[in-house]
């Protein structure tokens, strides 16, 4: 395993989100504080409604803080313009989702290269080249011109994590990556997920319910209303 | 953004039937604009020439001349009775320097120069009263479209030519090379040869008129150097009352519009261009709609798609591209579709010389097909513009569904 750098990847101090205003108010996030330190593989677990989803796409630029600090490789991300996040998010993270991973219209291939065609405006060689060893390393070299949607679910996670190491980002966020997988496919991911974090020293938080998929990781946080524990 | 265009596309063909019956919808409608088009503007060309048959837009002629009032003495009184219009028998004496002018002015497609004057056809026993027109032999067609109403002989009017309606050919029993007699009511003849005979469908054409080249009107009707006036061909013919007021600011000369001695027509013609509007703004309007509809329900099932495209880095910017892009696409193809069953359906339909009875005067030069691809594409890529705004601004959280 590559050990962990000094300087952390990310840093939260005091976050918040609240949804909705006035009486209807619901705050989510109530000053949570994490620090993430780069090459981990951590597990964040945590009750439905405790904020898990919250934070992952918050962490994943996806949705705003309401206050607080939000630190990802030194750079100050919070108040940060749609145009900046969307930059940052497709240079430095990745994401495995429970559902709709894959762009339907698209070979396996086609998906793994997508963040990079997206942000070079083309499909270049390189980027093929990267794509096809990457669909080799998840063992899905033989499906790289199959069409997503005559891939298998297990099959589909594969890509997708092969699609979220393609820009090489320094952090994967993948939420119940192996939850809508039988036991045999999720453990094919988790494997796969283990093998890149210690070859490529990508940083992962997953988040899951599943205690079996934690037990694999090796750290974990707690989310319980609003804050880690 | 060559691989925006590849996921709009993608997108497209990816569910063939809808975009299939998209573009077919859009193809339809640019039919119909053409259609319209074609129909519209042949119908005008059929009432123009149904109603006043070869007339000139706007008709150059001599001002009325003011006729001398008789001197009186000082202890008479003079009661006079005024002819009103009695034009200068020279006709425009300073018209011909300014041809080249009048010929260079926007909105002039062809001028032609003409003498005009009564005479009498005379062929042994027989003999009618014509009107004379002296043309340029290389102007014949310039207002009057003869090349399509010619029925016999040739448009050649150098020399003795001699251009005359079938029904006057037919009264005078004239065929092509018949020897025949003009004679004028000044009193001058002309020995010619029947060289053309036209039909136009346009009594007083057909029956009452003859044509002539200009030098031998010259000599016919003793004007040596002026013309009796000169009538124009415009590119539009709507255009013709600010034509004929450049004409008249530009050279001084009396300019009269089509519009003025045919005002009714006119009318008839404005409100028929009017309908032929609106039925082309309701087949852009329908396209506008169905574009923009296709592309709501698009977006509205993309949306897990606009998701995860976003959460990889896609900017709001490329997702507005690949939608907008898609509407420009449909509105292309529709557009050339619709464009080429336009060309292949009225192509058939357009009549070849006269329209027939029961026939539509359908003109598919007059099927304004440039600018209905164009149209077609400029609305299909604003109607895809809601849609492609909506999709741009899609929560990501939202739509991957968390």
């Amino acid at each position: 395993m590559t050990p962990p750098d000094a300087a952390p990847l990310v840093e939260l101090r005091g976050l918040t989100k609240t949804y909705g205003e006035g009486e209807t108010a619901t705050m989510v996030l109530k000053g949570l504080d994490l620090t993430l330190e780069k090459g981990r593989m951590i597990a964040l677990l945590g009750a439905s409604g405790s904020g898990k989803s919250t934070l992952l796409n918050i962490l994943g630029t996806l949705l705003r803080p309401t206050a607080g600090r939000f630190t990802m490789l030194g750079q100050e991300l919070f108040g940060a313009d749609d145009a900046t996040l969307t930059d940052f998010r497709n240079r430095h993270i990745g994401f495995v989702f429970q559902f709709h991973n894959l762009l339907p219209d698209f070979s396996a291939l086609e998906n793994v290269i997508f963040p990079t065609a997206v942000r070079e405006g083309v499909e270049s060689a390189q980027a093929r080249l990267r794509g096809a060893e990457l669909l080799e390393l998840v063992g899905l070299a033989d499906r790289t011109h199959y069409r997503a949607t005559k891939l298998s679910g297990g099959q589909k996670q594969r890509v997708a994590v092969a699609r979220a190491l393609m820009n090489k980002p320094d952090l994967i966020l993948a939420d119940e990556p192996t939850g809508n997988l039988d036991s045999v496919s999720a453990q094919q991911v988790m494997e796969l997920i283990k093998v890149v974090n210690q070859r490529e020293g990508t940083t992962f938080l997953i988040s899951t319910h599943d205690e079996r998929i934690a037990a694999q990781c090796e750290g974990r946080l707690e989310i319980r209303d609003g804050r880690i524990i | 953004m060559r691989y925006g265009l590849k996921v709009a596309y993608r997108h497209l063909a990816s569910n063939l039937s809808q975009t299939g019956l998209l573009v077919i919808g859009v193809a339809v409608a640019v039919f119909i604009f053409i259609f319209m088009s074609a129909l519209i503007g042949g119908l005008a060309d059929l009432m123009v020439n149904r109603t006043l048959g070869g007339f000139a837009h706007v008709t150059i002629q001599a001002e009325d001349r003011e006729l001398p009032v008789l001197e009186t003495g000082s202890n008479a009184e003079l009661l006079v009775a005024r002819q009103k219009s009695t034009r200068d028998a020279t006709g425009i004496r300073d018209a011909l320097p300014l041809l080249p002018v009048i010929d260079q002015l926007s909105g002039v497609a062809v001028s032609s120069p003409q003498i005009t004057g009564g005479a009498v056809l005379i062929r042994g026993e027989r003999v009618r009263q014509v009107g004379v027109t002296g043309v340029q032999p290389d102007r014949v067609t310039a207002i009057v479209a003869f090349d399509r109403y010619l029925q016999e002989g040739s448009l050649s009017l150098t020399g003795d030519g001699l251009l005359i309606g079938a029904t006057l050919a037919s009264d005078m029993n004239l065929s092509v090379g018949s020897p025949v007699t003009l004679r004028t009511d000044q009193g001058n003849t002309a020995s010619l040869r029947v060289s053309g005979i036209y039909s136009t469908g346009v009594g007083q054409l057909d029956r009452a008129s003859a044509y002539v080249d200009i030098r031998t009107a010259r000599s016919l009707f003793d004007i040596p150097n002026a013309v009796s006036r000169i009538e124009l061909k415009l590119t539009d013919l709507y255009e013709a009352e600010a034509v004929a007021a450049r004409i008249t600011a530009t050279t001084g000369l009396d300019a009269e519009p089509w519009t003025a001695t045919a005002q009714q027509l006119y009318e008839g013609l404005r409100a028929q261009s009017d309908t032929g509007l609106i039925l082309k703004s309701f087949a852009l309007i329908t396209i506008v709609i169905g574009v923009a509809s296709s592309l709501m329900l698009t977006t509205y099932r993309r949306r897990p798609e606009i998701g995860i495209m976003r959460a990889m880095g896609a900017s709001q910017g490329f997702i507005l591209f690949i939608f907008v892009t898609q509407g420009m696409i449909v509105g292309l193809v529709g557009g050339l579709i619709g464009a080429s069953l336009g060309l292949a359906v009225l192509t058939p339909l357009t009549p070849s010389g006269e329209v027939a009875a029961g026939q539509l005067p359908i003109d598919v030069a007059q099927g304004s097909f440039g600018l209905a691809i164009g149209l077609t594409m400029v609305g299909a890529t604003l109607a895809a513009i809601l849609p492609a705004r909506a999709a741009s601004r899609i929560d990501p959280v939202e739509a991957i569904g968390q």
